[in-house]
């Protein structure tokens, strides 16, 4: 059964409105409205318009290849995927148990990660819609608008993502698609020297974080009312949480709650996800549409990501970051606990929070010890769940006795919001777009909605598969379309 | 003298080589003060106009990708594969040995977890081709910067060898495929 504004009913006397590519998130995506006569809003849909086809190309490739291939699905968050595939080959090599040394440096890689692109995401893309206002001139609503506006924020942006992608580059030898982490812990650690060197920066790094939340909250109480309410619907949540219900991006059992706050299951056991989550498809997106198993496609689909994990967890292990969850809980009443915009403040709270854990970690001598590697009872599947910057993450192997991988299923933090980006933006057409004459500005309300939730498109158009039919395309390639039939 | 423009997009690429270009840092600023971005994934400037410079990175999978390409091709004078899958394919070409339909149906009906299985075929969607294509076999391409990404070093010495009027070099140690 469609959602309201999924699909016209009289889509052939509408007017096609279409923003594409949509700009300034990652990877590629576009928006498509449909309106009658009146300008009244029909049809509303993100499409995600590409696909790679990852899961099935990786089949025959020795299994130690794995990290170091499918972080290629994104090189945004790359140390995601290097991790999240590590932790299901770990099972797979039989080392259930990292060493202490392994366990901490790649947590302190993952770190370094959800500080560098939650610096980027907020700085570098989506902080001009907030400072400039959502219909501000397209020239200046940019990094270089940002640049000439605020020096002084884009630079300490630029500065926090340096710090996160420094550590990766300690952790993981190179800043983008690195190779520090294999199967069963890592190879290699970190010097005393390179520990000094993070660690005379970290003070400042937390710092700057503490002014980022600031910023946000500030924007948020200014605009309360416009930000609460842009975009806004309830809706369940999914996300990882630690055995004593903190909030835990490396590690942990999955926690799901519906819409009214109830709670669907939790410290549920990743190795079974397949079990609670399952996903839909639908003819007009390569991405697919999850849901929880419990609640139905209809009512089961859930947000993923900092949204869900600060509002969603029992409490925040870092001081700073734990005192101000406890103030975006309690702002105006908890009217932002399900309002979209509301995931840059959870975002920025976040970037605090790996800022304060990155601290921690530094002093801690594991992460120059030599025993790095663990080996045991060998397996032929493994699953492995994470957060990542954009939400739960999970990557699932399958090997045969000759090491080479013969299953994979990869569902990406983007394709868990893939419902709850089009809810978002089908409120926001029907709030600012139905009977009007459409503008730039008005359009890029659409975006707006969309970059809130930091979407990663690169990595959700993994999945291979879907491939139109000829016969419903009808544009401008037809003569390829015919090739292609042949081809099937 | 008024600012270069530059395009930048990503085909089927993962961003990693724009990652690599922002991981110049500060020396970002110092890039803003030489160049005026049009067309990019960092701006809200949807279709590429006149630019002294464009930077492709991803390879070419679908019939979107090739209109894009052309239109970087005849409004920039500079059209620079970016990065391993803009000059070879890259990891997204490891598809290219693959029977398409074979995937499609095994994706389609034997995914762990999927229910309502059918072939989106929306005319939304743009075609995807057979094989993921390197640029050089759509467009020509006036240079090739290599890397898994290029480093960041590598895309700063290039772009302002060309914001200066050079010839591009790289040191040796600044070509690399990794």
């Amino acid at each position: 059964m469609p959602f309201p504004l999924e699909t016209a009913a009289h889509p052939e006397n509408s007017r096609r409105v279409v923003i594409e590519p949509v700009s300034r998130v990652e990877g590629h995506g576009k928006v498509t409205i449909l309106l009658d006569e009146g300008n009244r809003v029909r049809e509303v849909r993100l499409h995600i318009v590409e696909f790679r086809g990852f899961e099935k190309f990786i089949q025959g490739r020795p299994y130690w290849e794995v990290p170091v291939l499918v972080q290629r699905l994104c090189g945004i968050c790359p140390v995601s995927h290097h991790l999240a595939a590590s932790k299901a080959l770990d099972i797979i090599v039989g080392a259930r148990r990292l060493t202490p040394s392994a366990q901490k440096l790649r947590r302190l890689m993952h770190l370094g990660q959800i500080l560098q692109s939650h610096a980027l995401h907020f700085f570098h893309l989506a902080s001009p819609d907030l400072l400039f206002g959502f219909d501000a001139d397209p020239a200046r609503r940019n990094i270089a608008g940002l640049a000439a506006a605020h020096p002084d924020i884009a630079r300490k942006g630029v500065l926090l993502r340096k710090y996160g992608q420094e550590i990766i580059r300690m952790t993981a030898g190179k800043r983008v698609h690195g190779t520090g982490s294999v199967p069963g812990g890592v190879n290699r650690n970190l010097s005393r020297e390179e520990r000094r060197q993070l660690a005379a920066g970290i003070d400042e790094v937390i710092a700057w974080s503490m002014e980022a939340v600031g910023m946000v909250k500030r924007l948020f109480a200014e605009n309360a009312r416009a930000w609460e309410g842009f975009g806004h619907y309830r809706s369940g949540f999914l996300s990882l949480v630690r055995a004593d219900g903190a909030l835990d991006f490396y590690d942990g059992g999955l926690r799901a709650s519906d819409a009214g706050g109830g709670i669907v299951f939790d410290h549920a056991d990743c190795q079974d996800y397949h079990e609670r989550i399952h996903e839909e498809v639908k003819p007009w997106s390569y991405m697919k549409f999850p849901f929880l198993v419990a609640l139905g496609a209809q009512d089961g689909w859930y947000r993923v990501g900092p949204l869900a994990r600060v509002g969603r967890c029992d409490f925040l292990s870092t001081p700073l970051a734990e005192a101000e969850r406890l103030a975006f809980k309690e702002f105006d009443g908890g009217a932002a606990l399900h309002a979209p915009l509301a995931y840059h403040w959870c975002r920025m709270i976040e970037m605090l929070h790996a800022a304060e854990g990155i601290r921690e970690l530094l002093g801690d001598d594991d992460l120059s010890g030599t025993d790095l590697l663990v080996r045991g009872t060998r397996a032929l599947r493994g699953v492995g769940v994470l957060e990542a910057p954009r939400g739960t993450l999970i990557h699932h192997y399958r090997i045969n006795e000759d090491e080479q991988v013969v299953g994979a299923n990869l569902i990406v933090s983007t394709t868990h919001n893939n419902q709850a980006m089009n809810e978002a933006v089908r409120r926001v057409a029907m709030r600012y777009l139905d009977g009007r004459k459409l503008t730039e500005g008005l359009l890029n309300h659409i975006e707006v909605a969309i970059r809130a939730f930091d979407p990663c498109l690169s990595c959700a158009t993994h999945a291979l598969g879907k491939m139109p039919l000829m016969a419903e395309l009808v544009d401008a390639d037809g003569s390829v379309i015919d090739r292609l039939a042949k081809d099937g | 003298m008024g600012k270069l423009k530059v395009a930048t997009c990503s085909l089927a690429g993962c961003f990693g080589c724009h990652m690599s270009l922002l991981d110049i840092d500060e020396k970002l600023f110092d890039l803003l003060e030489l160049v005026e971005l049009d067309r990019s994934p960092l701006t809200d400037i949807k279709h590429c106009g006149p630019c002294e410079i464009g930077l492709v990175e991803g390879g070419v999978c679908n019939a979107e990708n090739v209109h894009v390409l052309k239109e970087f091709r005849s409004n920039c004078r500079t059209l620079v594969a970016v990065g391993a899958c803009a000059i070879t394919g890259g990891i997204p070409a490891m598809r290219n040995n693959i029977d398409l339909w074979d995937c499609f149906q095994e994706v389609y009906h034997y995914g762990i977890g999927l229910e309502g299985g059918q072939i989106p075929n929306d005319r939304e969607l743009p075609l995807p081709f057979d094989k993921v294509r390197p640029l050089n076999e759509v467009v020509r391409i006036d240079h090739f910067l290599p890397g898994c990404p290029p480093s960041a070093e590598a895309i700063w010495k290039f772009l302002t060898d060309l914001a200066a009027g050079r010839e591009p070099r790289l040191d040796y140690e600044m070509l690399h495929y990794d």
